[in-house]
């Protein structure tokens, strides 16, 4: 065995343990912020894989994007409302636990079996495109998948609008969510500059 | 223009002799360039921090460190050997994992970031395809170890440093990416290495600080912002924050977060030197010298000459734009966050749009000058 499949060997089986591991204590960890550090730490480990797998610009875009944008946002918006509260003990907790792994589990069998009877179109080493990935991936964007890419950036400005609009509250009369009136007087209003009173 | 040394064919080539297999010499090869960076790095924040300790000094009329050693050039060592011995401090309440996390967190993608930086054309540890693309993606990552030190040290001066660095960096990260593609667009490539032979055809003529002034600017600004240098160094804002989320670390760890803050200005600098001023071109270009003195630009000697006056360039080249972000540092006022933000959102985020936008036109309309 030469030294390049066995390092590869040993990158593949350390990633992935980290990723199985991490995305465990994501879902099972009480604390939510290890739960948000752990995902960072299993989105990196997803980029080591895409490299593993000669797709460089796809790893460093799974980084800027979902390390970099995602788990940072999600990230900062945990410490932004960071509130120490006691949550209620939820009554049913045991029947929901057994619900959700069940469902979790029959994801899992879908998965395998998909896994198992699909067969894989595998390229050989020697037609890899490599480098040049980052080439092709910049005339499918703009030729055949030219559609999906426009209407997720459609789908983005949407989300950004809406998060606009539920931080603007003064924006609206009415509260989205209960349909009061919103209280004007919460809301942060641009204060005039302190030198200007002096006068 | 594929010329100039190649240390690891030449050095394959010498173990081989040795008759060692071609895979091992490789294997020996490997750690050297990285080894190589890691101290050039490191020696190059030491210079750093002489250097802002001597101009800062001079910007204000004091002498500044004079004793250790020769116009006080061991001072950065002392500052270092202090920092190594002292004792290792982790909060009683705060979380000793991440707080031990952070910092490193900090550090390794600014190291890892060395990896494209090129000294002349085969001096660099990896032609990596992806080039300027991984240092941006790289430094996303940064923000989220200076969220985990400034949580996990339980200290609200820490936590809301940590929320400002995060928030700066985020916001400052779309001008800089935006610049960094005007680039690309001329170039065709993300390699540094294409960047900068790009660059090379008229000496200082063709470097892309003529071709792309607004996007120089607005990429100086978005690294300094990047850097948490003054005039936006709101994340560790004394006055404010006491020291922003290094407000509990000391020893090593603190020295983590000290040598990453000075490795990244570095870095910034020599892309900032990368993208616009040519890299390791000489202002006149070094094939036009060898041609009027009628010397071949393949002998061994000229070779030698050209690949260390790339070196020196980009160095000298980094380190002007040190100079600078010091003397910036020392004139400049801190901005408040809010003027901070929205020179980020409104002003720097629009011109490096716009910016890229005539570059894409002027690169239709003139391909000759502006990449085809």
């Amino acid at each position: 065995m030469s030294i390049a499949i066995t390092t590869q060997i040993i990158c593949f089986t350390v990633l992935s343990l980290v990723i199985l591991i991490g995305a465990l204590g994501v879902v099972l960890l009480e604390s939510i912020v290890y739960s948000a550090f752990l995902l960072g730490g299993v989105f990196m480990s997803v980029a080591g894989l895409y490299l593993l797998l000669n797709a460089s610009f796809v790893a460093a875009a799974q980084v800027l994007v979902y390390v970099g944008a995602v788990n940072v946002l999600i990230i900062f918006a945990i410490m932004l409302v960071n509130k120490k509260e006691d949550l209620k003990p939820i009554n049913d907790i045991k029947s929901r636990r057994i619900i959700s792994t069940s469902i979790c589990l029959t994801l899992l069998s879908l998965l395998i079996r998909v896994d198992l009877t699909n067969v894989w179109n595998l390229s050989s080493p020697q037609n890899s495109i490599g480098e040049e990935s980052t080439i092709r991936i910049g005339e499918h964007l703009f030729s055949d998948y030219l559609l999906p890419f426009e209407v997720a950036s459609v789908l983005l400005l949407m989300a950004m609008i809406g998060a606009i609009v539920l931080a603007r509250r003064d924006v609206m009369s009415k509260d989205i969510s209960t349909g009061l009136p919103v209280d004007q007087e919460l809301i942060e209003k641009s204060s005039e500059p302190l030198l200007t009173n002096k006068n | 223009m594929e010329y100039g040394l190649d240390l690891e064919y030449s050095f394959n080539e010498f173990l081989k002799g040795f008759g060692l297999s071609s895979e091992i010499a490789h294997i020996i090869w490997l750690p050297l360039p990285m080894l190589l960076v890691l101290v050039a790095a490191v020696v190059g924040v030491l210079v750093t921090v002489w250097l802002e300790r001597k101009i800062s000094a001079a910007a204000q009329q004091r002498i500044g460190p004079e004793y250790a050693g020769a116009l006080g050039v061991l001072q950065p060592i002392a500052d270092g050997l202090k920092l190594l011995v002292k004792e290792d401090i982790i909060p009683a309440k705060a979380d000793g994992i991440l707080f031990t996390a952070g910092p490193i967190l900090v550090l390794v993608p600014v190291i890892l970031s060395w990896l494209i930086v090129p000294f002349g054309q085969n001096l660099l540890i990896s032609n990596v395809g992806i080039g300027i693309f991984l240092w941006i993606a790289l430094s996303s990552i940064q923000p989220i170890g200076l969220l985990m030190s400034g949580y996990a040290s339980n200290n609200k001066y820490s936590l809301l440093g940590g929320l400002r660095a995060a928030a700066q960096s985020i916001s400052y990260e779309i001008p800089l990416a935006l610049s960094v593609l005007a680039i690309v667009l001329m170039t065709n490539s993300l390699s540094t290495i294409d960047i900068v032979n790009q660059q090379s055809g008229a000496g200082i003529l063709s470097w892309n600080i003529w071709r792309q002034p607004v996007g120089f600017i607005v990429f100086w600004i978005c690294a300094l912002a990047e850097c948490e240098r003054l005039p936006f160094d709101l994340p560790e804002a004394e006055e404010e924050l006491v020291a922003g989320y290094q407000t509990e670390y000391a020893g090593m760890k603190f020295a983590l977060f000290y040598l990453g803050s000075y490795i990244n200005l570095i870095l910034s600098a020599l892309l900032v030197s990368i993208l616009y001023l040519g890299g390791w071109g000489f202002p006149i270009p070094v094939e036009l010298i060898a041609k009027f003195l009628n010397l071949p630009i393949n002998a061994p000697f000229i070779q030698v000459f050209t690949a260390s006056i790339g070196i020196v360039m980009t160095v000298l080249k980094a380190y002007l734009l040190v100079f600078i972000a010091i003397l910036l540092r020392w004139t400049t006022p801190r901005v408040r966050i809010d003027q901070l933000l929205d020179l980020g959102w409104k002003f720097l985020l629009p011109i490096s749009l716009a910016n890229l936008l005539i570059t894409a036109g002027l690169k239709l309309a003139f391909p000759q000058f502006f990449g085809g």
